[in-house]
C-alpha cells in the first residue's frame, strides 16, 4: 500500500509540474466536441440524438492521447528498471501509475462531460447517468490503455501500434456507456448497462495491472 | 542509513548463459559471493558486464543456469530479491521536475518504506551534496546526478549492491568517497558487485574476467552460421 501511494504521489507531482498532458487531453476533448455542431449543423434534434455518442467517442480518443507517455519517460530515464525490481509487487505499483493517470486525465474528462453535454443540447435527464457512466468507464479505459502502453514500450512509432491494440478493447465500454446514457434520455431502465460498466471496471482492475506488469518486465529485458 | 550489520546469505550464480539477439555473450559463468565480499567485473566493451549485472538484478532472465541466494533460486521470489539488492545502472533515473529530495525520498519509500527527511539528508551528505536538497533535477550536472543516483544506496540500505560503472562522471574526490563507502558496506557484511573501466580500489575483491567466458564463434552454433556467411565472397561487387 505504501508503494501504491508513493507512486500516485510522485506521478501526480510530475503531472502537476509538467502540466501539459492533462491540459492537452481536456483541450482536445472540449475542442473536438465543440467542432461537432459546426460539422453536422446546429439543429437541436440531431445534436441531441448524437450527443452521448460524440461525448464517448471523443473521450475515448482523448484518453488515448496521453497513454503513450504513461511509461515512456520512466522507460527512457531508467526509472522503470528500478520500479520493476522494487520489493513491492509490480502490479500494485502499476495500479498506482494507472490511478495517477486517471486522476490527471480521466477526472478532468468527467468534470468537462456534463458541460459539453449542455452544449450539445442533451436532455437533462441524461446528465446524472452520463457522469456515473464516465466515472465507471474512464478508469477502465486507463487500465486497458496501460496494458497497451506497456506492450509498445521501446517500439518505434508506438503511438500507432498502441491505438491498434487498445481501440478494439475500448469498444465494449463505448457501447454500454452510450447505451446507458441513451436509455436514461429515453426514460428507459439503464441500470443493467451501468452494472455491466461496473463489471468491466472490476474485471479490468483485476487483470490489467497483472498483464501490464508482465509486459513491463518484458520491456526492461 | 543504518549501521547495523546485514544478515546476508551467499549469493551465487551457476553456469549462467546470456544470449542477446543471436549472439552468445557469455556462457558457463559461475560465481559465488559471501557476506563482506566483493566481485569486480572486468572486460572490454560488449563482453557482458552490464548484462551480467542486469541478470543479477533480476532484470534479465538467464538463458540457462540460475542465480541463488542462500541456496534458494532468486527467480522464485523476485520481490524479496528486490528488497535485498540495489542496482545502479547507466541511467540516473532522476526526474528533471522533481527536487533532489523528492527524487531520493521516493525511492527510499518504495524500496525501504522509509523516505524520511533525515534519511535523505544523511544519504546526500555522504556524497557532499546536502546543499542540493531542494534543487530540481534538471539543474544538476552529470556528476551531481550520478551522486544523487548513488545516494539512493544509502537512503534505502540493502546487503547486495550491483553497480554498473558507478564512477562514471565522478571527480576524483568522490571516487574516493565511493571507495570508502564500499569498504564500509563490506565491513557491515554487505556484498558488492562492480563493473568498471577505471581504477576503483576494492581490496581483496574477487575478479571476474568476462572474456574468459566468451564463446569462441567457431564453437557456438548460432555464431558459426554468421561467421560462415561473412566468409563468403561478395559477388555483387559491394564493399563488405
Amino acid at each position: 500500500m505504501s508503494g501504491f501511494l508513493a507512486v500516485v504521489r510522485r506521478d501526480l507531482r510530475l503531472a502537476l509540474r509538467q502540466g501539459s498532458d492533462s491540459m492537452m487531453v481536456v483541450t482536445f476533448f472540449v475542442l473536438t466536441v465543440v467542432l461537432f455542431p459546426f460539422g453536422i449543423g446546429p439543429e437541436p434534434g440531431i445534436l441531441e440524438r448524437v450527443a452521448a455518442g460524440v461525448l464517448w467517442v471523443t473521450a475515448l480518443l482523448a484518453s488515448m492521447l496521453s497513454l503513450d507517455r504513461l511509461f515512456q519517460t520512466d522507460y527512457e530515464d531508467g526509472s522503470l528498471d528500478l520500479i520493476t525490481r522494487s520489493p513491492q509487487p509490480l502490479s500494485v505499483l502499476v495500479l498506482g501509475k494507472v490511478a495517477a493517470h486517471w486522476l490527471t486525465t480521466g477526472l478532468p474528462l468527467l468534470a468537462a462531460a456534463p458541460l459539453l453535454a449542455v452544449l450539445l443540447n442533451m436532455n437533462a435527464d441524461g446528465f446524472g447517468v452520463l457522469v456515473v457512466a464516465f466515472a465507471l468507464g474512464t478508469p477502465t479505459l486507463s487500465l486497458i490503455g496501460a496494458v497497451g502502453a506497456a506492450l509498445v514500450l521501446g517500439a518505434r512509432r508506438g503511438g500507432v501500434l498502441l491505438s491498434l491494440l487498445v481501440l478494439p478493447l475500448y469498444i465494449p465500454v463505448l457501447v454500454f456507456g452510450v447505451s446507458a446514457v441513451d436509455a436514461a434520455i429515453m426514460d428507459l431502465p439503464f441500470k443493467a448497462q451501468l452494472l455491466i460498466l461496473g463489471g468491466f471496471l472490476l474485471g479490468a482492475a483485476a487483470l490489467c495491472p497483472w498483464a501490464t506488469a508482465a509486459a513491463l518486465r518484458q520491456a526492461v529485458e | 542509513m543504518t549501521d547495523q550489520a546485514f544478515d546476508a546469505a551467499e549469493f551465487a550464480g551457476e553456469n549462467l548463459v546470456c544470449i542477446r539477439g543471436e549472439r552468445i555473450v557469455f556462457a558457463d559463468l559461475s560465481f559465488s559471493l559471501g557476506p563482506g565480499e566483493a566481485l569486480l567485473l572486468l572486460g572490454p566493451n560488449g563482453s557482458g558486464k552490464s548484462s551480467l549485472l542486469r541478470m543479477m538484478a533480476g532484470l534479465l532472465r538467464p538463458s540457462a543456469g540460475q542465480l541463488t541466494w542462500g541456496g534458494e533460486p532468486v527467480a522464485d521470489d523476485p520481490e524479496a530479491h528486490g528488497g535485498r539488492s540495489r542496482y545502479i545502472g547507466h541511467h540516473d533515473a532522476i526526474k528533471p521536475v522533481l527536487t533532489v529530495h523528492e527524487n531520493v525520498a521516493f525511492w527510499s519509500r518504495l524500496w525501504a518504506g522509509d523516505g524520511s527527511r533525515e534519511t535523505v539528508e544523511k544519504a546526500l551528505d555522504a556524497f557532499s551534496i546536502g546543499h542540493l536538497l531542494e534543487v530540481p533535477g534538471r539543474w544538476l550536472s552529470a556528476g551531481q546526478k550520478r551522486r544523487v543516483n548513488l545516494s539512493r544506496l544509502l537512503a534505502a540500505p540493502a546487503p547486495l549492491w550491483l553497480l554498473d560503472e558507478p564512477t562514471t562522471a565522478l571527480d576524483r574526490a568522490t571516487v574516493a568517497t565511493v571507495e570508502h563507502l564500499l569498504a564500509e558496506h563490506r565491513a557491515r557484511g554487505g556484498m558488492v558487485v562492480l563493473s568498471t573501466h577505471t581504477d576503483v580500489s576494492l581490496p581483496g575483491a574477487k575478479v571476474l574476467q568476462m572474456d574468459d567466458f566468451a564463446v569462441d564463434p567457431a564453437l557456438s552454433g548460432l555464431d558459426a552460421e554468421m561467421a560462415v556467411a561473412e566468409d563468403e565472397p561478395w559477388t555483387e561487387g559491394v564493399r563488405p
